[in-house]
């Protein structure tokens, strides 16, 4: 290794373990039924670098629950020769080789190759130029390019999460990416922060805090640090939901009485009123194709799930069983919807098919809240509790793979899984 | 001696003990202005801000120091017990137009967030038009939630959850 590789491994070492006090550790507590089996060999060349990436391959990968590790062995290049009957002698399906070679300029090139190991074939593989620091980032695009090969649908982990940690008497909201690492703080406050939302750009969050004494609706634009209110009318503003277009806000203001529906645009301009009961309409969530805007109400004397098109108009109602069906979230395919359901006295998760109606409860557990799709709709963010201590959990839309997200001190709630970032 | 002159005199000693005692800055302007402190002679502006400070004064003691009104499970009528309450905060509102209230409308912490937001601010808002039905102002007093972001207490029992159930009232400078 150079003086400078590991001058720049330091670096990144040091960062990590700078914010390793805030960050969120992951544990799989389920997987799938039949996960693939698949070998990552340390990549070839640079080995500092090369382990770095495929690390973070292979934890990916695994965090997924839709992959088994197999033991894979000394470093391999993308070029070299496969011997697939070795492989297949393993328990291999699939196979992972490449190779990180320092570049001129300091850099690194960082070349990789997937192999089908049954059929004995190359499913193709891509080449990146890097700086060291940027071995994580490297290590989840290829991860998303594997779980698209062999499962064909978009991977997520090149993906941001954002949640609120709440510890000592202060509040953070915080970006971190899919795996929990390399946390940043968005805002920080002495008073409470809820209801994150992406917009569907990944570039702003729109928020409420209560800094100042009330609920106040802000949208946050992450690169610059800089926002600014989208909604402070009279009463309390809250429950900001983005558009598919990104350029409006439903929103439940209270400026006329109980909570009811509007739309605002991003800027805080343009109120309208969206729909109209004589008690609680909130949780406004937009359906992806931007028709319906689905949302809690309790006009019918319980809280249900109600939508009503995103014109205007009367609302239909989607949840019949129970007392308490809340926080509609539908898939970003449209399909399902993710809410939370009461069954005596437990607050659990819970799936509908929205066009059979048909629902699935998919937690055992008692306080679950604020569910959220990860943006290839595979798995669902949620805050539970534990212990007395919030956390993060998310599960499959299956019910099958489970994993449990928290910090060390503090709790972890208001999880908003972000969306795919176009290159 | 007031703390104020104090602070001058303290400032005077270290300056005076300093090697670098600016000669713009005159030690003996800054003791002019606070020479009226010192005989006890202070004089004070009377302005409408001084009014409202002693009207504010009288919320901190009596029955106006007591700002919260508690609600049963799933409820947001104002019980029979609290109406002697709200109106002597009412009666004060009338009184002073000029103070302004807010109300804080609270949950406890089951269920989802946003719609323990929604149930804080029925709450709120039952509380304001009580007000408003006694003769308060529109303009004086917002309503607002605070859900479950802000409980009193924080186990998980009803002892606690009950005293979660409330509305805050906070008047001009509380907020």
């Amino acid at each position: 290794m150079t003086a400078l590789v590991r001058a720049a491994f330091a670096l990144v070492v040091f960062a990590l373990s700078f914010a390793a006090r805030a960050q969120l550790t992951i544990e799989i507590t389920g997987a799938g039924a039949n996960r693939i089996p698949i070998a990552i060999a340390d990549f070839a060349g640079e080995p500092g670098v090369s382990r770095a990436v495929a690390m973070v391959v292979r934890a990916d990968l695994e965090r997924s629950g839709l992959f088994k590790l197999v033991e894979a062995g000394a470093p391999l290049a993308e070029n070299a020769a496969v011997n697939f009957a070795d492989w297949k002698a393993q328990g291999a399906d699939a196979l992972v080789v490449g190779s990180v070679q320092p570049t001129a300029n300091g850099r690194f090139e960082v070349r990789f190759r997937l192999h089908d190991v049954q059929k004995q074939a190359s499913l193709g593989g891509l080449a990146f130029v890097m700086a060291a620091p940027q071995a994580r980032t490297t290590g989840h695009r290829i991860a998303d390019f594997v779980y698209e090969k062999l499962l064909g649908e978009p991977g997520i982990f090149s993906t941001r999460i954002a949640y609120v940690v709440k510890s000592a008497g202060r509040f953070e909201l915080q970006i971190a990416d899919a795996d929990g690492m390399n946390p940043q703080t968005a805002l920080a406050s002495r008073e409470p922060i809820i209801s994150p939302a992406w917009s569907p750009d990944g570039g702003r969050l729109a928020y409420v805090s209560f800094e100042a004494k009330k609920p106040v609706i802000y949208v946050h634009s992450l690169a610059s640090g800089k926002r600014h209110v989208a909604a402070n009318f009279k009463g309390s503003n809250s429950a900001p939901a983005w558009s598919p277009d990104g350029r409006k806000l439903a929103v439940v203001l209270t400026k006329d009485g109980a909570s009811q529906l509007y739309s605002v645009n991003a800027d805080g301009s343009g109120v309208v009123r969206l729909a109209s009961s004589a008690g609680i309409d909130t949780e406004p969530f937009f359906s992806p194709d931007g028709q319906f805007i689905y949302f809690t109400s309790d006009r019918g004397g319980s809280p249900q799930v109600y939508r009503v098109s995103s014109g205007g108009g009367s609302a239909q109602r989607i949840t019949f069983e129970g007392s308490y069906n809340v926080t509609p979230r539908l898939s970003p395919d449209g399909k399902n919807m993710a809410f939370v359901t009461r069954n005596n006295g437990r607050f659990q998760l819970a799936l509908m098919d929205l066009a059979t109606r048909q629902t699935q409860v998919l937690t055992d557990s008692d306080k679950d809240e604020s569910p959220s799709f990860a943006p290839n709709g595979r798995m669902i963010l949620y805050a539970s509790e534990i212990g007395g201590r919030g956390v993060l959990a998310a599960v499959s839309s299956d019910g099958r793979v489970k994993q449990k997200l928290s910090v060390q001190a503090g709790d972890v709630r208001e999880p908003a899984w972000g969306p795919f970032l176009k290159n | 001696m007031s703390k104020k002159w104090m602070i001058v005199l303290g400032a005077a000693l270290i300056a005076g003990c300093g090697t670098t005692v600016d000669p713009e800055q005159p030690g003996a302007s800054v003791e002019d202005r606070n020479a009226k402190s010192i005989d006890g002679a202070d004089v004070k502006r009377v302005t409408p801000e001084d009014n409202l400070g002693t009207a504010l004064a009288a919320v901190k003691q009596g029955v106006l120091a007591k700002r919260s009104v508690f609600f049963d499970y799933d409820s947001y009528v104002i019980k029979d017990e609290y109406k002697s309450l709200v109106e002597a905060h009412a009666k004060f509102l009338v009184a002073n137009p000029r103070v302004k209230m807010l109300i804080q409308g609270n949950a406890d912490e089951r269920g989802s967030r946003e719609y323990n937001l929604a149930l804080g601010q029925k709450r709120a808002e039952a509380l304001r038009k009580m007000l408003a039905l006694l003769g308060a102002r529109e303009e004086q007093i917002e309503a607002v939630s605070l859900g479950e972001e802000k409980p009193r207490c924080s186990e998980g029992s009803e002892a606690c959850w009950s005293q979660n159930r409330r509305d805050d009232m906070l008047y001009t400078g509380e907020f």
